[in-house]
């Protein structure tokens, strides 16, 4: 944008000037709060809030003792090893049936395609209060709260509509004459699978599998009312800390887990970039 | 289907090829749909069912039951005496299993103060002689406590044992039943007031995002791509960022003695710090800031694809600048805002980790009400009833967006 | 690049499912901050060096929902708890809580038999066994106070003289008691007029007369915070938190002993945890003399006589059992019968 074409008038120019600052302002609303975390997890005393010597840059007001804190704290490491175990199995279930069932969405041969579709998607637009009382209800019958096993599945169902939605997005436009080509000409179902269909809808599969480990890494009340005191993740103790004791040994949790974010973003802008490349490739 | 160049033979042989696509089709769908319906599907069914169906009182005391049946509800006499009797009888049962209290409980809730009369009656029934309950156990219950002499106790307790029943949904209107069974408005106003407020939230924070994401949306679109593909990471970075980080960003920045108080102070806008943590203004602030990617990635798409020479052609044709962008370059731009604002209300209508952790009791959404009915009144029925109301109106939102937007074409980053 | 990222995922989580699956532990819930801090220090890590056991030491912010959610739906998630007294009776009575063996209680370090050891009241109730005394009051801060320095439960409810937040936690317990103290009722006649229908309108109207000034928290290990950042400047907390405060951060907070609501704290085992052995052993030890004289850490007084051979004389005078002329005992029995119908009440007063 940086030089205004010529007619522009003063005023024009100064009212572009404005929205290109109040842009630059929204971004500093977005990113303000998430960045003012990282210095106050090194406060030395046990509030949230600045304190004189912190402001004084005087180094011993600052300290390194809630993030030895977190790795003291038995409550903690149980935490992170339940996020990723969670994290990861339900990953695994959603990917496995969110891509399978994408390829069948898009084949244009299923009957009732765009209701299935609402259907599929729901979890991700009902309240998780409901769905998270309906589980309680439904799994305690099943004998399965307050397990493992239901955290997983519960996570997993949660998860699956981004990997139909990226998978989809990755399958718009992929032409299924080639599948029947490549069956046609003899090839095993599996192989044309991981051959034809596999190297075209990766960079969405894998997307899906981030959008879908994310929405269980990050997800609160469902573990809330499902889960028990073995299956802790990150976000429910988080959330206990704030609601019972304020204290930074949870806002260091929060820089590690925006360090996490952060790096899972890249993976993101990456698989993106190669994504975009690969279709170019196509057309050129 | 009538191809003049194919046999019948043909066109059997190309029927029986759709048919087999269609079943691998299905085929392919089936696994995740009957994983859907069990994992998520039938929770909800179930919780739909609990919010009419609701069979604990009458099996906590059957006999009573049976016996308050002969007895006219409209007549304004106490129950019989053999129907109080068989109360005594059934009362100092659940004493002695420690169950007086679950039918305390629920009777509470037609009658305020009948949880009190029936524990302190158990009480009192718990060590008489079986036989002597069963002649006069009922003089024994009148005797207990005068409230007892009050029809609608007993109006309460026959109201509460029937097992299906629409009382739940009442409460959640607002509503009750009269003695004489017409439906009228309660005393007090509580969950309309609460969809209403949670409607009023997420209409505020809607009208939030999409007034402070245009900008920003607009000067992504229109930025060089490289600044843009840079600035694209500080919105996408809030997204990817925890909930509950971003929830614990907010508290560290409005409480008492926060920043951004400190800030104010300091400044001498304000002498007394500003009590922003815990109230509504918190819910509808840390919630716009959380929900704003959803509103900015529809509109910076949309924006993405409309040319900019419109826009030039209109100013150069002598334009002003103003009305040129309202009349031709805001209308352009309505797709991208219908979907991200719809969006953005479906989310926060339902929302809960924030305004329980930032609104303090001003804040509370419809929410927090359910989830406070699951798990601190323990009054899961009408949980569920409001749960299924909030569910309703979720679904039609949920229809308009996909007729408007389509859900598939649902932007993720 | 897919399969390995498969393989490690797949090795990850198996491992992981292998070093989870091993935990067999009793799981404990008490109130955290600095009271479960103590807990951990003197009851928990030695029973688990001494045993071998593993505990999962959890808050919970007190209170019957939690507990009689998961007895009810048959999702028994804790083994033992820590329950507020006035919470107890009703826990109890409502099938909520296994009956405790109190006979197989060991004696004393000093040889006395337990049932003599143990103050009356800490085996009052045949689900739990006593574990503190404590009491709620409420507490200042220096800094923060405007209109000189409140000293009765009156001052509590005046605004006028004293203004700005109070803090309160959210729930009838107590509050009712301190609304009725201030409006003029005698200590001795508390619970009989609460037992009353104008009573309790009489509550609600004193509480009435300040809700705009209320502050509600939900959990005790919040009210330091609330009286340091300056989000109310009374708050009410069960007093070992704001000794806590004053002691190990030098807050200058400053504790009003008027009108004080004082109870035990007992433990007591989960009804439906298929634990109930392993809760009995831990309890039997926690409630110990030895454990036991480590509460007033947090001036909690041990409802053990045997625990004060342990405990340093100069702490004496800080427990509650100093303070009793100026406060009041909680009623358990008036909460059993009560607790349903005025938690109804209290919440439809709060959303009003």
């Amino acid at each position: 944008m940086g030089k205004f074409p010529r007619y522009f008038t003063i005023w024009q120019k100064l009212g572009l000037s404005g929205v290109k600052l109040t842009a630059y302002l929204v971004l500093l609303f977005l990113m303000a709060p998430i960045l003012v975390i990282i210095p106050l997890s090194f406060n030395a005393e046990p509030y949230f809030t600045f304190t004189e010597g912190m402001l004084a840059l005087d180094p011993s007001a600052y300290s390194m003792k809630w993030y030895e804190e977190i790795l003291a704290d038995q409550k903690w490491i149980l935490a992170i090893k339940n996020s990723f175990y969670i994290g990861l199995m339900a990953t695994l279930i959603a990917t496995v049936l969110g891509t399978t069932a994408a390829i069948g969405l898009t084949s244009g041969q299923m009957p009732f395609q765009r209701m299935i579709m609402a259907l599929l998607l729901s979890p991700m637009i009902v309240p998780l209060i409901i769905t998270a009382a309906g589980m309680f209800f439904f799994y305690t019958q099943l004998d399965i709260a307050g397990s493992y096993m239901g955290v997983i599945l519960a996570h997993a169902a949660l998860g699956t509509p981004f990997v139909v939605i990226t998978v989809n997005a990755a399958l718009a436009g992929f032409d299924y004459s080639l599948v029947r080509a490549s069956l046609g000409m003899g090839a095993k179902p599996v192989y044309t699978f991981f051959k034809v269909i596999m190297p075209l809808i990766r960079p969405g599969v894998i997307s899906g599998a981030l959008f879908a480990f994310v929405t269980s890494f990050d997800e609160v009340i469902v573990v809330l009312f499902l889960a028990g005191p073995e299956q802790r993740t990150i976000p429910r103790q988080m959330f206990s800390g704030l609601r019972e004791e304020i204290n930074p040994t949870i806002l260091a949790v929060a820089t590690l887990l925006v360090i996490i974010s952060g790096l899972l973003l890249l993976t993101m802008e990456y698989l993106r970039a190669r994504g975009e490349k690969m279709r170019a490739g196509d057309v050129d | 289907m009538s191809n003049p160049e194919l046999t019948q033979d043909e066109i059997r042989q190309a029927d029986r090829n759709i048919r087999r696509r269609k079943w691998l089709a299905i085929m392919f769908v089936a696994p995740l749909l009957l994983f859907i319906f069990v994992t998520f599907v039938a929770p909800i069914g179930t919780m739909l069912y609990r919010s009419f169906y609701h069979p604990t009182v009458a099996e906590l005391i059957p006999d009573t039951l049976t016996q308050l049946d002969e007895w006219s509800e409209e007549s304004g006499d106490l129950p019989p005496p053999a129907a109080l009797n068989a109360f005594a009888v059934e009362l100092q049962a659940l004493a002695a299993e420690r169950l007086s209290g679950k039918l305390a409980e629920e009777v509470n809730r037609g009658y305020p103060g009948a949880s009190s009369l029936i524990k302190s009656t158990a009480r009192a029934v718990r060590r008489v002689d079986l036989a002597e309950l069963q002649s006069s156990g009922g003089q024994l219950v009148l005797d207990a406590n005068k409230k007892w002499s009050d029809v609608n106790v007993w109006r309460a307790m026959k109201k509460s044992g029937s097992v299906f029943k629409d009382d739940f949904y009442l409460t959640a209107l607002d509503l009750e039943r009269s003695p004489q069974g017409e439906i009228i408005q309660r005393d007090t106003q509580i969950y309309l007031d609460l969809y209403w407020k949670s409607l009023k939230i997420a209409f505020y924070i809607t009208v939030l995002t999409a007034i402070i994401g245009f900008p920003l949306a607009w000067y992504l679109a229109n930025a060089p791509s490289r600044i843009a593909n840079t600035l694209m990471i500080f919105v996408l970075l809030p997204f990817w960022t925890s909930l509950l980080v971003r929830t614990t960003a907010w508290i560290a920045l409005l409480q008492t003695n926060g920043v951004v108080n400190s800030i104010l102070m300091s400044l001498h806008i304000t002498d007394e710090p500003l009590e922003m943590l815990y109230t509504q203004f918190a819910t509808v602030i840390a919630m716009t800031h959380i929900l704003m990617p959803f509103m900015i990635l529809p509109l910076y798409s949309v924006m993405k694809g409309i040319d900019p020479s419109y826009f030039r052609a209109a100013l150069s044709l002598g334009a002003k600048p103003i009305p040129a962008f309202i009349r031709i370059y805001m209308p352009m731009t309505i797709p991208g805002l219908s979907a991200g604002a719809l969006l953005v209300f479906i989310i926060s209508i339902g929302y809960y980790i924030t305004p329980a952790l930032v609104g303090g009791t001003d804040g509370q959404m419809i929410s927090n009400i359910i989830a406070f009915h699951m798990q601190s009144s323990n009054n899961w029925e009408l949980a569920a009833a409001l749960g299924s109301l909030l569910l309703l109106l979720i679904t039609l939102l949920y229809w308009l967006y996909d007729r408007l937007v389509g859900i598939s074409n649902l932007k993720l980053g | 690049m897919k399969k390995k990222l498969l393989t490690l995922a797949a090795a990850a989580a198996v491992g992981m499912t292998a070093s989870l699956a091993s935990a067999d532990e009793l799981t404990a819930v008490s109130f955290g901050g600095s009271y479960g801090a103590a807990q951990q220090k003197h009851m928990i890590d030695p029973y688990m060096e001494k045993t071998g056991n593993n505990i999962l030491f959890e808050n919970y912010s007190g209170g019957v929902a939690e507990l009689k959610a998961q007895v009810e739906s048959g999702n028994v998630l804790w083994d033992v708890i820590d329950m507020e007294v006035i919470d107890l009776e009703r826990a109890c009575s409502e099938g909520l809580l296994e009956v405790f063996p109190q006979d197989q209680l060991p004696p004393g370090d000093d040889g006395t038999p337990a049932a003599e050891d143990f103050s009356e009241e800490a085996l009052a109730n045949e689900c739990g066994v006593g574990n503190i005394v404590w009491t709620v009051l409420y507490a200042y801060n220096h800094d923060t106070i405007e209109g000189g320095e409140p000293t009765s439960m009156t001052d509590f409810f005046d605004t006028a003289t004293f203004p700005g937040k109070r803090a309160m936690r959210k729930r009838p317990q107590v509050n009712m008691e301190w609304a009725l103290l201030a409006d003029g009722v005698p200590k001795a006649e508390v619970y009989d007029v609460l037992a009353t229908d104008e009573g309790q309108a009489r509550a609600f109207a004193k509480l009435d007369s300040i809700k705009d000034d209320i502050v509600w928290f939900d959990s005790w290990s919040q009210a330091p915070q609330l009286l340091n950042d300056g989000g109310a400047v009374m708050v009410q907390s069960a007093n070992g938190r704001f000794f806590a405060a004053i002691q190990e951060e030098n807050k200058p907070f400053e504790m009003v002993w008027d009108g004080h609501v004082f109870d035990l704290d007992v433990w007591a085992i989960v009804k439906g945890t298929d634990k109930k052995d392993l809760a009995i052993d831990f309890i039997k030890f926690a409630t110990g003399s030895k454990p036991l004289s480590g509460m007033p850490d947090v001036a909690y007084g041990p409802t053990r006589q045997s625990s004060y051979a342990y405990i340093d004389e100069s702490i004496v005078p800080k427990l509650p059992s100093a303070h009793l002329d100026e406060g009041l005992k909680a009623s358990s029995l008036f909460w059993a019968d009560y607790g349903e119908s005025l938690g109804e009440k209290f919440n439809e007063w709060l959303l009003q």
